[in-house]
């Protein structure tokens, strides 16, 4: 694969996705669209994978901290760190990813071979634009609260999973979820999900953008779309990680 | 009027189109007709710059749209009004929705305005009962009709149509075909027609361009198509019986 000419097109692709949109009120509208689309449509796997992650990451490190030296509190501090800093920006992000990126791909390669792009050219319409830029803006806005709210559930699996295994109770986990709590670690976990936002719908309305040929073809940039916007979001985690935490 | 001036166009080196000279005139309905593959539809996405000529230019109204940037090419695309061969409906939308689309997006128009404005051009490719279905619930034949009211619902300067009654019944595509030929004098707009249906060439065909291997083999009008002495376009015409027992009884009344 020629990556030189894939960032190129994509920059060329981005430059035409933010020019002036042709009439606001239509681009609202897809706005709230894709808020219900990507956004509550993804709610329900957030909350199942984050109970559950919560849970594992609680009894993993419970299991880790079987020592007498070590405070039981300490237990809720590695898990409200590793969920944090790391679960819900990253992991999450991977999960949607999969989920979204595959969504977005197929959506607009569809409309690609079907030549519905075609069609919104011709009538003079900025395709690029009206089809990519209210799925970006609606991720980017959206994905912080269902990071949030990963966040929160993880916790809550971790405090339920904690309380009914006996690992450690309610009152030593909640102690330890607040023991020296450093709030820029949550903004640390924002800016990477702006960012996995971005990434994830950018780079799979690139794929979906660029298909060519028929149906098969369409399969193939959605699998593309899932492999390269989780190989960039793996990236970025590594850049941002290196600038903002060290 | 479109001017089409040596138009070049190939595929990896695969040459499609070889110097195509072609005027469409206005008010008039213009065909261009030619076997499968031979590059009808790639002239015509050619002309309204979904494919990039390889050289040569296409003039509306004297003005080369080829050399035009995205925002002059918009102004020209506002009065194109195109039907795909495919039919190229929006799946996400209703098909009342798709005939209203480029209402909402280019007009002033109220929702009841374009409603109405959808349900008029709907009517007139008779479409009367199938406004709040989606496309996968309708009909191929259908499909293009809704394509067709979708491409006048702007009332356009210029009107493309690849293929518009192919899968269609004799008698839908008659109406089609009466459509196409009544707007473009009504209006008075530019319309091209690509068909391989000699029943509509013969029905509508005031300018004909035939197609062959990427070039243009003979032009002319329909009470002609019948007379030319270009062997491939006679192998076109005559390939089915209904055309050569037309030429027999007519040649014999006329003898
Ligand atoms: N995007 C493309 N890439 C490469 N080759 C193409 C492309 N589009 C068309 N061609 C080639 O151009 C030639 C003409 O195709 P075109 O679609 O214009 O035929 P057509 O005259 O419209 O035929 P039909 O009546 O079957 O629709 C074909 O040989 C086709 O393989
Ligand atoms: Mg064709």
């Amino acid at each position: 694969m020629n990556w030189f000419f894939h960032i190129g097109r994509y920059y060329i692709m981005m430059s035409r996705v933010f020019s002036k949109p042709e009439k606001w009120s239509i681009y609202r509208k897809q706005f709230i669209k894709e808020i219900d689309n990507l956004g509550l449509g993804s709610l329900g796997i957030v909350v199942i994978i984050s109970i559950f992650m919560g849970a594992v990451i609680t009894i993993q490190s419970a299991f880790g901290f079987e020592s007498p030296w070590i405070p039981l509190y300490a237990v809720g501090v590695a898990s409200r760190d590793s969920i944090v800093l790391e679960f819900s920006p990253t992991i999450v992000s991977l999960i949607l990813a999969g989920k979204v990126g595959s969504n977005i791909a197929s959506e607009i390669g569809t409309m690609r071979v079907t030549e519905q792009i075609d069609a919104l050219e011709i009538m003079g319409i900025n395709s690029k634009s009206y089809l990519i830029l209210p799925k970006i803006v609606a991720a980017v806005f959206i994905n912080p609260f269902l990071i949030v709210i990963s966040m929160f559930l993880a916790l809550l699996g971790g405090l339920i999973a904690g309380q009914m295994t006996g690992a450690v109770t309610h009152y030593e986990f909640i102690y330890g979820i607040q023991y020296d709590f450093r709030p820029f670690n949550v903004t640390y976990a924002l800016i990477k999900t702006l960012f996995f936002a971005f990434i994830i719908t950018s780079v799979s309305a690139y794929h979906g953008y660029y298909t060519q040929g028929g149906a098969l073809e369409v399969g193939k940039s959605s699998t593309n779309a899932v492999v390269y916007s989780s190989i960039v979001i793996l990236l970025f985690n590594f850049i941002l990680t290196q600038l903002l935490l060290s | 009027m479109i001017e089409v001036k040596n138009i070049y166009k190939s595929f990896n080196g695969k040459a499609v189109l070889k110097d195509i000279n072609i005027v469409f005139e206005r008010g008039k309905t213009n065909l261009i007709i030619g076997e499968s593959g031979s590059g009808k539809t790639v002239l015509m996405k050619t002309m309204v710059g979904l494919f990039n000529a390889d050289s040569g230019e296409i003039n509306y109204e004297g003005k080369n749209f080829i050399a035009m940037d995205f925002d002059h090419r918009k102004e020209i695309r506002k009065e194109i009004g195109m039907l795909f061969q495919g039919g190229a409906l929006f799946d996400s939308l209703t098909v009342e929705e798709n005939v209203m689309f480029p209402l909402g997006m280019f007009t002033n128009m109220s929702v009841a305005e374009q409603r109405e404005r959808a349900d008029f051009c709907l009517n007139r490719v008779n479409l009367k009962t199938a406004h709040k279905l989606y496309p996968a619930e309708i009909s191929g034949g259908m499909k293009k009709r809704v394509a067709i009211a979708r491409a006048i619902s702007m009332k356009p300067k210029y009107l493309f149509c690849d293929e518009p009654n192919s899968g269609l019944d004799p008698k839908t595509s008659i109406l089609i075909d009466n459509l196409i030929y009544e707007l473009t004098s009504e209006l008075n707009i530019t319309t091209i027609v690509i068909t391989h249906d000699m029943n509509s060439v013969m029905e509508i065909g005031d300018n004909i361009s035939f197609l062959y291997n990427g070039e243009i083999n003979w032009k002319g009008h329909r009470n002609d198509v019948m007379y030319a002495s270009s062997p491939e376009l006679n192998n076109f015409v005559y390939a089915s019986e209904f055309m050569k027992k037309l030429k027999s009884t007519m040649g014999n009344k006329s003898h």
